[in-house]
């Protein structure tokens, strides 16, 4: 979101400001062995070649390496302003596992980092991995989903969600290298290539130098996948199919909004399966709708490299278990959520009528990877609870946990019937939500906040699900879950779900201060938060607390206790053997 | 909650209308009322393969026309054009990017230079309607509707 922006803009600055030495990977980075990655030396000054030495556990770098670097005698940032010296070399892999310490001596600048390369296991525990991820998937989003889908009885839960019966957990860190808040490009990003990297960059650790394509580049596992196996990738994603999180998979970019490029990459690892919105960066700049700035047609390049195209869900529906790579956009941006897509009738349902939802899009992509019997990787994004939960509109993303959840129990069917299947569940990062209670229409008065019931006062809420879809056949219900954001902008809080169409809780002034937008100050009861984050922010922003991670199947024994986001990929490549040399 | 239905619709639900109203336009007399165009009268119908701009956007293409909306806050401060959109842009909590326009802006390129006004400004502007793909050359901003020799007032 524009706080994201905000945050890109400080952090390029801030890299063009004099700092210390900094070599890529960064010091304690862990590295698949054999993966690709490239080695960067930032050097604060302008040095001469000659007075660079780079030794690896003592001995001269390109023996270790394996290659020459490139030397940039001067590194330029923005308005040409002198950054230093730089080397870099790309594409170097280790095949030994091992600690690996790098030194580095320029001039009187000095820099050590110690790198360590693992293997995996020799051979594969599973044949096929579903990444389920919540984008911004917190507690409060899953209690209030199984409250709100399943009902509660005298403290008890009346039934339970698919993601809680997964046995394995862990708490994983979120934070980024640049920050301990983060954002879900990088958070993202660390699942899919076990490096850690700054806020906004996909694939990369983020340089110095404003170029955002050029930054030093790791492999990400949808790569590492293609290069070591025969298995198929698929994406699912509500979202636009290059946002942060479907990107990540196969992406390298230290700015994620550059979208246009992320068509190509994708084009470039082509997965077998690609479903989700994002039509627009797919049409050339003559087309009305489109939003590239060049003339690519990717629907056509996509098509003319052997995909089958969808646009709704019935041509989804068609292309169930045909042979061959799908392509299926449905949307030109994100899709509509499942409380208007399904319910409301709100948002672009009336635009797009015939959009897929989450389950069905899994089902689809299931079928058709599982017809490789080398196996696949498969990453599913419930996109929309970050989107909803941005704007304070916790009806909408409780909604979207629903129905991520329902995926979740499409992707455990499969795996009975195919138990050499691993399932991993989690967020990539949280929002700062909890449920407090209840709000109450038939308490006394028209003050709404009396209407609020904590502790005793709340009781229960009188959702009701009696056409047994896993929703609730209401959600303004006159005694709701009452979930409370503790960030945010100014708002109105109304007390209330938005049957009208998502939240939209502040609005720029001239001065670009986010105000509480005035819209709702008329609502009965609407009361006036007081924003606690900068005038700059727009929306609620998310929150550096761990996430939790759930998992089931073979390989999922990796998953205990602590872990950081970057060990997460270690399990997935240890699950495929892919640090291992590969005999099928 | 009165307001709530005008600030959705605009925002997002705003397309399915569109098909009869570009109809009710067609059917309707020609009149000095058919140079004023609303968001709602841009498309004729929406796909994931692209959009279709309406017949009275055809029609109406080289001709004087008029059009309410927000200014969204300039990409330069000198740029000589500016972004019009149906709501005001503080109003996208989903836009991620700047590049995450709305589907439906119109560009304004000024006549003369005007002083910029705030962004929640309903403001009325008049010029000539230009559609199809143009890249501003300075900006090398891309846009497929465009208000040229424009002018505008506050509303």
């Amino acid at each position: 979101m524009r706080t994201l922006l905000a945050a890109f803009a400080a952090t390029t600055i801030l890299a063009g400001a004099a700092q210390a030495t900094t070599v890529y990977p960064l010091d304690r980075a862990t590295i698949l062995a054999g993966s690709p990655f490239d080695f960067k030396v930032e050097l604060n000054k302008q040095v001469k070649l000659e007075d660079v030495k780079i030794t690896v556990n003592g001995q001269d770098y390109k023996t270790v390496l394996g290659g020459e670097a490139q030397f940039v005698e001067l590194e330029k940032g923005k308005d040409d302003k002198a950054l230093g010296s730089a080397i870099l070399l790309r594409g170097l892999k280790i095949s030994a596992p091992g600690d690996y310490k790098i030194e580095v001596a320029a001039g009187d600048e000095t820099k050590s980092v110690t790198w360590n390369v693992y293997e995996t296991a020799a051979q594969p525990k599973a044949k096929n991995i579903i990444f389920l991820l919540g984008d911004g998937l917190s507690v409060a989003h899953r209690t209030a989903a199984r409250i709100m889908s399943k009902g509660m009885t005298e403290g008890k839960a009346n039934g339970r969600l698919n993601m809680d019966d997964l046995e394995r957990m862990a708490f994983i860190g979120t934070s980024a290298t640049n920050a301990v808040d983060t954002d879900s490009a990088n958070t993202m990003s660390a699942y899919m290539t076990g490096h850690k990297t700054a806020v906004n960059a996909i694939g990369v650790y983020a340089d110095r130098t404003p170029a955002s394509l050029d930054d030093p580049r790791v492999e990400t596992f949808a790569e590492a996948v293609r290069r070591l196996t025969k298995k198929s990738i698929g994406i699912v994603a509500t979202a636009e199919v290059e946002d942060a999180t479907p990107a990540a998979v196969v992406a390298h970019t230290r700015n994620r909004n550059d979208k246009a490029d992320v068509v190509g990459m994708l084009l470039d690892v082509k997965p077998e399966v690609l479903l989700g919105g994002g039509s627009a960066y797919f049409l050339g700049k003559e087309v009305a709708g489109s939003k590239r700035k060049d003339n690519q047609d990717y629907i056509k390049q996509f098509q003319d490299a052997g995909y089958k195209l969808a646009t709704d869900k019935n041509e989804l529906a068609a292309n169930a278990s045909a042979e061959g790579n799908l392509l299926g956009l449905f949307h030109t941006g994100n899709m509509d959520v499942t409380l208007d897509r399904e319910f409301l009738k709100k948002g672009t349902v009336d635009k797009f009528p015939y959009q897929p939802g989450l389950v069905a899009m899994t089902k689809v992509a299931l079928d058709r990877l599982s017809k490789n019997p080398d196996g696949f990787f498969l990453m599913v994004e419930g996109s929309s609870i970050d989107k909803m939960s941005h704007p304070l509109d916790w009806d909408r993303a409780v909604y979207e946990t629903i129905e991520f959840d329902q995926a979740i129990g499409v992707a455990r069917e499969f795996q009975k019937a195919h138990p050499d299947t691993l399932i991993v569940v989690t967020g990539d990062h949280t929002h700062g939500v909890s449920i407090i209670g209840t709000v109450d229409d038939e308490k006394p008065g028209t003050e709404m906040r009396e209407k609020v019931g904590t502790y005793a006062e709340a009781g229960f809420p009188n959702y009701k699900d009696e056409n047994g879809d896993g929703y609730p056949d209401k959600v303004d219900v006159s005694r709701r879950l009452f979930l409370s954001a503790n960030n945010g902008p100014d708002h109105y809080e109304t007390f209330r779900p938005k049957l009208d169409g998502p939240f939209v809780p502040a609005v720029q002034n001239e001065k670009k201060e986010y105000v509480a937008n005035e819209q709702y100050k008329d609502v009965p009861g609407a009361v006036f938060v007081q924003g606690n984050i900068p005038k700059s922010g727009d929306s609620g922003v998310h929150a550096a607390d761990d996430v939790v991670l759930q998992s089931a199947g073979p390989g999922a024994e990796g998953f205990h206790g602590y872990m950081e986001q970057s060990d997460v990929y270690r399990v997935l490549a240890d699950t495929f053997a892919l640090g291992a040399k590969q005999t099928n | 909650m009165e307001k709530l239905p005008s600030l959705h619709l605009s925002r997002r639900g705003l397309i399915g209308a569109i098909g009869t109203l570009a109809l009710a336009a067609v059917a309707r007399p020609s009149s000095a009322a058919d140079s004023l165009i609303s968001f709602d009268e841009l498309y004729g119908k929406f796909g994931v393969l692209g959009l279709e701009f309406s017949d009275k956007v055809k029609r109406l293409a080289g001709k004087g026309i008029s059009m309410k909306g927000f200014m969204a806050p300039p990409l330069k401060a000198e740029a000589q054009f500016f972004v019009l959109t149906e709501v005001p842009m503080s109003l996208c909590p989903f836009c991620s990017s700047d590049a995450d326009w709305p589907d439906n802006i119109v560009v304004v390129y000024l006549g003369e230079k005007q002083t910029f006004v705030q962004p929640r400004q309903t403001i009325e502007v008049r010029g000539t309607l230009e559609y199809g793909s143009w890249t501003d050359p300075e900006t090398g901003f891309v846009s497929l509707l465009r208000i040229r020799q424009a002018e505008y007032s506050a509303v």
